[in-house]
C-alpha cells in the first residue's frame, strides 16, 4: 500500500507547524505558559507527516489545528505542544 | 459560617502497622470471644471491653475515664497463635518472595543494578506524583524475579506462585504464613526501597499479621432492638469467630496435636482474617450471617455506591428538606410550588431580628399561641436563637414571653412563608432543570403542588412521584437562586435554545378547542371560563340571528397576548380534509389579535411553542412566565366548561370502513405470498449489498408498512375532526393518527431489532405454522386491531415486540447513567475563567473559548447574536418580505 497523507483526508483538519516567533507571539497573546495548552503527542500521525515537511519537529513545539467542521462557529483553531513519545 | 484551616497537607505518607505498633496503641489484650454478660456488662479483656471505649451512655471508658460523647474509642489486640496473611498485600508479598533470595534476604540484583535503580528513584525524589517510582520498583521487581541463582549468596531460588487467594507455593510444597515471614524478616532495610517500601515505617513481613488490631467499640457498635434483643455489628461477629478459632489452633499446637489438624485450623484462621477485610475475595465463599445475609466487613464499609465514600462522604443527608407526593395545580404559576402545611411548619428560614423586622418577627413569635389548622396560615416561629448562640424552643406556652424578651441581634427560625424562595429538585437530575428555584405557596392537604408546564424539565407525573424541596438560608443563596435557577429564567433550554416548558396535554386541548374554527361560546359560558383567567376586560361580545349573544374562541384567547403580538407561523393542521382552505395550519396574529389559525402543538407545546418562543424573546421571562400561567387558567377553564371526554368507542368506524380495512389487510398477505412465491422462483433479484433472502424481507417490510399506511389513511377519512381522539392527535396533545389506526384499523408488523420476526423453533417461529413459511402471519404481522382484540399467535408476537422495547429502556436507563457519571467525575472540576477560556484545576487550557464557539443556545438565535429577520419583521411588519417563518 502507497504512502497516504492523512492531512489530505476530508475528515482530518489543517494542521500546521508555528515557527518560533509564532510561538511566542501566541503565547503572549493568549497568556499562558507553553506547558497550559493541550498535548499532541511526538508520535502522532500528523507529526509524522510534518516532520516530512519541516524536518524534525522536537518536544515543546506548536501545532496549529484549523478546525472547520461546525455548524455553529465555522472555523474554530486549536492549538497543541508536542510531547515525547 | 467561617470556616478557617488551621492546618494544610503537606505531604501524606503511607505505612504499614508494625506488631509492635498495634500493641502499643492497643488498650487491652482480648482474650474471651465474648461480649456482654448476662447482665449486660461488658466482659473483661473480651470484646467489648470497656478499655476500648463505650457505647452505653451509664458506663465511663477504662483507659481515658471519659463517656459515650467524648471517648473517641481505643484499639485492642489479639495476639494470633500462628501468623496469617493480609489479604491487602498478597500482591505485595508474592512480587517480594519473587524478587528476593530466599537465602539470604537480598534482592536478586548485582550491586550495580541495586545502584543505577537507586540513582533513578533519587533523580525522581523531588517530584510530587509517584508514578514514576511506582513504574521503577515494578521494573526492578521484574528484573528480579528474572534472576534465579543469588548474586550474592548463589542460592538456586525456585519460582513461587500464589495461588488465589491466599496460598503461596513453591514448585508445589505450599509455603507457610510463618516461612514467609522469616523470609522477610532477613530483608535487609537497604534494599525495601526497591521493593517499593521506605524503610523505617515499613517491613515486609509486617504485611503477614501477628497481632491482630481490635478496632474501637463505637466503630462497631451493639443495635439494642425495642425488644431489648442485642445485635451485634458484622465486625464483631468476625472477631468472635478469629478469637474462637485463635483459641482452639493455640491449644492443638501447644498440646501436640496432629500436623493435619493444626493445618486445617490454621486456615481457618486464614479464612476469617481474610473475610474479615474483605468479604467479597475472588475465591473465598463470603462469610453468611446466621440468616444466610452474608457480613458487611471493612472492605463492603467503604467500597461502592453505598461505601464510606459516595454515600456518607461525597454526598450527605441535608436539613432543610422535605419529600413528598407531587400533584398538579393549575392555579399555580409556574413559579411557585404548593407546600403542604405541615412541611411548612417543619421547615425554617433563618432571620436575624432588627429593627425593622422586629415588630413582624415577634407577632410572628406569638402565632405559636392557639395554632388553627382549619384558619388561614400564618408563620410562627420554632426557634430563638439569643446572641450567645442559646437555642429556645418556642412553645405555646412561652411565645408571649420570649416576644416580649426579643431582642435586636438575636437570630428566629421562622416557619416558611408565601414568597419564600426554595429549591425543587426531581430525580434522576440529569440537566440543569431538574433543580429550579419555586416560590412557596403553603397550601393544604399533603402533597406538593406545580403548574404542569414543569411537568417537561421535572420529568415528573403524578403517578406517585415524589419530589424534593430545600430551603435556602442565606441571602445571597437566594438571590442566585431567583437569578439562576428560578423556573422562569430557565424557559430556554441550553440544549436547543427553545422553549423547554410549555403546554402539554388537554392544555394543549384546551386551546385547540378554544380556537379551532374560531369556536362561538354563549356569553354565560364564556364568562365563566373567563372567570379562571385574571383579566380585566371581556372580549367583544357577538349576536347570532336568534340575539343570543356569544364569544369568538379567538377572542378570548388573544385577551392573554401580551401587547404588540404579530407573527405568522404554521400550525401542526396540516390536513386537506379538516382544513381545505389552509386557514387552520396557518396562524396569524396581528396587533395581539388572533385572526387565524388553531393555537396547538405548535403555538404553545413544550420544545415546539413558536408562539411561546416569540413570547420569551420579545417579552422577556416574566411575562412569558404570566402567559404560561395565563395559558394554564384559560386551558383549565375551557376544558372545564365546554367539556372533552374519549372513550374506546370514539375508535368506531362504520361497517364499510371495516371492510376496506380488512381488506387492505388481507391484499397485503397476497402481496406478501406473491413476493415469496417469485422468491421461490427465482424472479427476485439481489438489491445492492443485500442478499437474496434480505432483499425478499426488504421488500415484504415495504409492503406490510404501505399496510399499514393505508389503514392509517382509511381510518382518519372516517374518523373527522368532530371525534375526541382525532383532536389530540391533529392539535399534538397526545397520541397520533397512527395509533388511532392501531386501534381502529390494523395494528401492523411487530419487530425485533429492526427485522420480522424469525426466532423461535427449528424454522418457524411459532409451532401454529410450517416449518419455512415466510408468510406475513407466520412473521409477526398482525391484521387484528386494539379494538378487535388480538388472535393467540398475533398476541404472542405483541407480547415479543413489546418485551424488547422494556429491555431496552432498561438496559439504556442503567447504561447511559453510569456513562454520565464517568463523564461527570472527568469535568467535575473544570472552569470557565475570567478570559472564557476552560480550563482545569492546573490552568491547562481545555477550550480556548466556551465549547469553542463561546455560543449560549439559550441566549442567541441560532449561534448567532442577532436574530435580523426577527428585528426587521418587528420594525417593518407585514411590508418585510424576508424569510417566511
Amino acid at each position: 500500500m502507497g504512502k497516504y497523507n492523512i492531512l489530505k483526508h476530508e475528515l482530518v483538519p489543517a494542521h500546521e507547524l508555528l515557527s518560533k516567533e509564532e510561538e511566542e507571539e501566541l503565547l503572549k497573546n493568549l497568556g499562558i505558559k507553553r506547558e497550559q495548552l493541550p498535548k499532541i503527542r511526538k508520535s502522532d500521525p500528523v507529526i509524522k507527516i510534518l516532520e516530512e515537511k519541516y524536518g524534525p519537529i522536537e518536544p515543546g513545539r506548536i501545532i496549529k489545528i484549523i478546525r472547520n467542521n461546525s455548524r455553529t462557529s465555522g472555523i474554530y483553531i486549536v492549538y497543541r505542544m508536542v510531547v515525547g513519545e | 459560617m467561617s470556616a478557617e484551616i488551621s492546618k494544610g497537607i503537606k505531604e501524606i505518607k503511607f505505612a504499614l502497622l508494625s506488631p509492635d505498633e498495634i500493641r502499643k496503641m492497643s488498650a487491652v489484650k482480648v482474650i474471651t470471644p465474648d461480649t456482654y454478660d448476662d447482665d449486660g456488662y461488658p466482659i473483661e479483656k473480651g470484646l467489648m471491653d470497656l478499655a476500648m471505649g463505650t457505647i452505653e451512655p451509664g458506663l465511663k471508658c477504662k483507659t481515658c475515664g471519659g463517656k459515650v460523647d467524648t471517648c473517641p474509642g481505643h484499639f485492642g489486640h489479639i495476639e494470633l497463635a500462628l501468623p496469617v496473611i493480609h489479604i491487602g498485600f498478597t500482591k505485595e508479598i508474592y512480587s517480594i518472595l519473587n524478587a528476593t533470595c530466599a537465602n539470604c534476604g537480598r534482592i536478586r540484583l548485582t550491586e550495580d543494578a541495586i545502584k543505577d535503580f537507586k540513582e533513578r528513584i533519587n533523580a525522581i525524589k523531588s517530584k510530587l506524583v509517584d508514578v514514576e517510582y511506582d513504574d521503577i520498583v515494578s521494573e526492578a521487581e521484574s528484573e528480579a524475579s528474572d534472576v534465579s541463582i543469588c548474586p550474592y549468596c548463589h542460592f538456586e531460588n525456585k519460582k513461587i506462585t500464589l495461588e488465589k487467594p491466599t496460598t503461596f507455593r513453591e514448585e508445589g510444597r505450599k509455603l507457610t504464613p510463618k516461612e514467609i515471614r522469616e523470609r522477610f524478616e532477613k530483608i535487609p532495610d537497604d534494599d525495601l526501597i526497591l521493593l517499593g517500601l521506605e524503610p523505617g515505617v515499613a517491613r515486609p513481613e509486617w504485611m503477614i499479621l501477628t497481632v491482630f488490631p481490635v478496632p474501637p467499640v463505637n466503630v462497631r457498635p451493639t443495635i439494642t432492638l425495642e425488644t431489648g434483643e442485642r445485635s451485634e455489628d458484622d465486625l464483631t461477629h468476625k472477631l468472635v469467630d478469629i478469637i474462637r478459632i485463635n483459641q482452639r489452633l493455640r491449644e492443638n499446637r501447644d498440646q501436640g496435636s496432629p500436623q493435619l489438624i493444626i493445618e486445617d485450623l490454621w486456615e481457618l484462621l486464614q479464612y476469617h482474617a481474610t473475610t474479615y477485610f474483605d468479604n467479597q475475595t475472588p475465591g473465598v465463599p463470603p462469610a453468611k450471617h446466621r440468616s444466610g445475609r452474608s457480613l458487611k466487613t471493612l472492605v463492603q464499609r467503604l467500597k461502592g455506591k453505598e461505601g464510606r465514600f459516595r454515600s456518607n462522604l461525597s454526598g450527605k443527608r441535608v436539613n432543610f428538606s422535605a419529600r413528598t407526593v407531587i400533584s398538579p395545580e393549575p392555579f399555580l404559576s409556574v413559579n411557585q410550588v404548593g407546600v403542604p402545611i405541615k412541611a411548612a411548619r417543619e421547615l425554617t428560614v433563618t432571620e436575624t431580628v432588627t429593627e425593622h423586622n422586629i415588630d413582624r418577627i415577634k407577632e410572628m413569635i406569638r402565632n405559636s399561641i392557639n395554632v388553627d389548622e382549619s384558619s388561614e396560615y400564618k408563620p410562627a416561629v420554632n426557634y430563638i436563637i439569643k446572641e450567645d448562640n442559646k437555642r429556645m424552643k418556642v412553645t405555646e406556652k412561652n411565645a408571649n414571653e420570649l416576644a416580649d424578651k426579643l431582642q435586636l441581634g438575636w437570630k428566629v427560625e421562622r416557619q416558611l412563608q408565601d414568597g419564600d424562595i426554595v429549591l425543587f429538585n426531581r430525580q434522576p437530575s440529569l440537566h440543569r432543570m431538574s433543580m429550579m428555584a419555586h416560590e412557596v405557596k403553603v397550601l393544604p392537604y399533603r402533597t406538593f403542588r406545580f403548574n404542569v408546564a414543569v411537568c417537561t424539565p421535572y420529568n415528573a407525573d403524578f403517578d406517585g412521584d415524589e419530589m424534593n424541596l430545600h430551603v435556602l438560608q442565606s441571602q445571597e443563596a437566594r438571590a442566585e437562586a431567583e437569578i439562576l435557577m428560578k423556573v422562569q429564567e430557565n424557559f430556554l433550554s441550553p440544549r436547543f435554545g427553545g422553549p423547554i416548558m410549555g403546554a402539554i396535554h388537554d392544555h394543549i386541548t384546551a386551546m385547540f378547542l378554544l380556537t379551532f374554527r374560531n369556536r362561538k361560546i354563549a356569553k354565560e359560558l364564556g364568562i365563566h371560563i373567563l372567570s379562571y383567567v385574571n383579566v380585566d376586560k371581556l372580549p367583544p361580545i357577538h349576536k347570532d340571528e336568534k340575539g343570543k349573544e356569544y364569544f369568538l374562541g379567538r377572542e378570548i384567547f388573544s385577551l392573554i397576548l401580551p401587547e404588540g403580538v404579530n407573527i405568522t407561523f404554521k400550525g401542526k393542521i396540516n390536513d386537506k380534509i379538516i382544513d381545505p382552505d389552509g386557514t387552520e395550519g396557518l396562524v396569524v396574529i396581528r396587533d395581539s389579535k388572533l385572526i387565524s389559525g388553531a393555537i396547538d402543538e405548535n403555538a404553545v407545546g413544550t420544545m415546539k411553542g413558536v408562539l411561546l418562543d416569540y413570547i420569551i424573546r420579545k417579552y422577556g421571562n416574566a411575562r412569558a412566565a404570566k402567559f404560561l400561567d395565563d395559558v394554564t387558567r384559560l386551558a383549565a377553564g375551557v376544558i372545564s366548561y365546554i367539556g372533552f371526554s374519549t372513550g374506546i368507542d370514539d375508535e368506531d368506524v362504520p361497517l364499510q370502513a371495516k371492510a376496506q380495512l380488512r381488506e387492505v389487510g388481507l391484499e397485503a398477505i397476497r402481496r406478501v405470498e406473491k413476493l415469496i412465491e417469485n422468491y421461490k422462483e427465482g424472479l427476485i433479484g439481489p438489491e445492492p449489498g443485500k442478499t437474496l433472502e434480505d432483499t425478499l424481507e426488504s421488500l415484504i417490510m415495504k409492503e406490510l408498512s404501505k399496510a399499514r399506511e393505508k389503514s392509517s389513511e382509511i381510518a382518519s377519512n372516517y374518523l373527522g375532526i368532530e371525534n375526541s381522539t382525532v383532536k389530540m392527535a391533529k392539535s399534538g396533545a397526545r397520541a397520533n393518527m397512527t395509533n388511532l389506526a392501531q386501534m381502529a384499523g390494523i395494528i401492523g408488523q411487530q419487530s425485533i431489532r429492526g427485522k420480522r420476526q424469525h426466532r423461535g423453533y427449528t424454522g418457524r417461529t411459532l409451532s401454529h405454522f410450517k416449518k419455512g413459511d415466510l408468510g406475513a402471519y407466520a412473521r409477526g404481522f398482525v391484521t387484528s386491531s386494539y379494538k378487535e382484540g388480538l388472535k393467540p399467535t398475533e398476541y404472542f408476537f405483541h407480547a415479543v415486540g413489546g418485551r424488547e422495547g422494556l429491555v431496552d429502556t432498561a438496559v439504556r436507563t442503567s447504561r447511559s447513567g453510569y456513562m454520565q457519571r464517568r463523564l461527570i467525575n472527568a469535568l467535575e472540576d473544570l472552569k470557565v475563567s475570567e478570559d472564557r477560556s476552560v480550563v482545569d484545576t492546573e490552568d491547562s487550557i481545555i477550550q480556548l473559548v466556551y465549547g469553542e464557539d463561546g455560543v449560549d443556545p439559550s441566549r442567541s438565535f441560532g449561534g448567532k447574536s442577532v436574530d435580523v429577520d426577527f428585528v426587521l419583521r418587528e420594525k417593518f411588519g407585514d411590508k418585510y418580505g424576508g424569510e417566511k417563518q
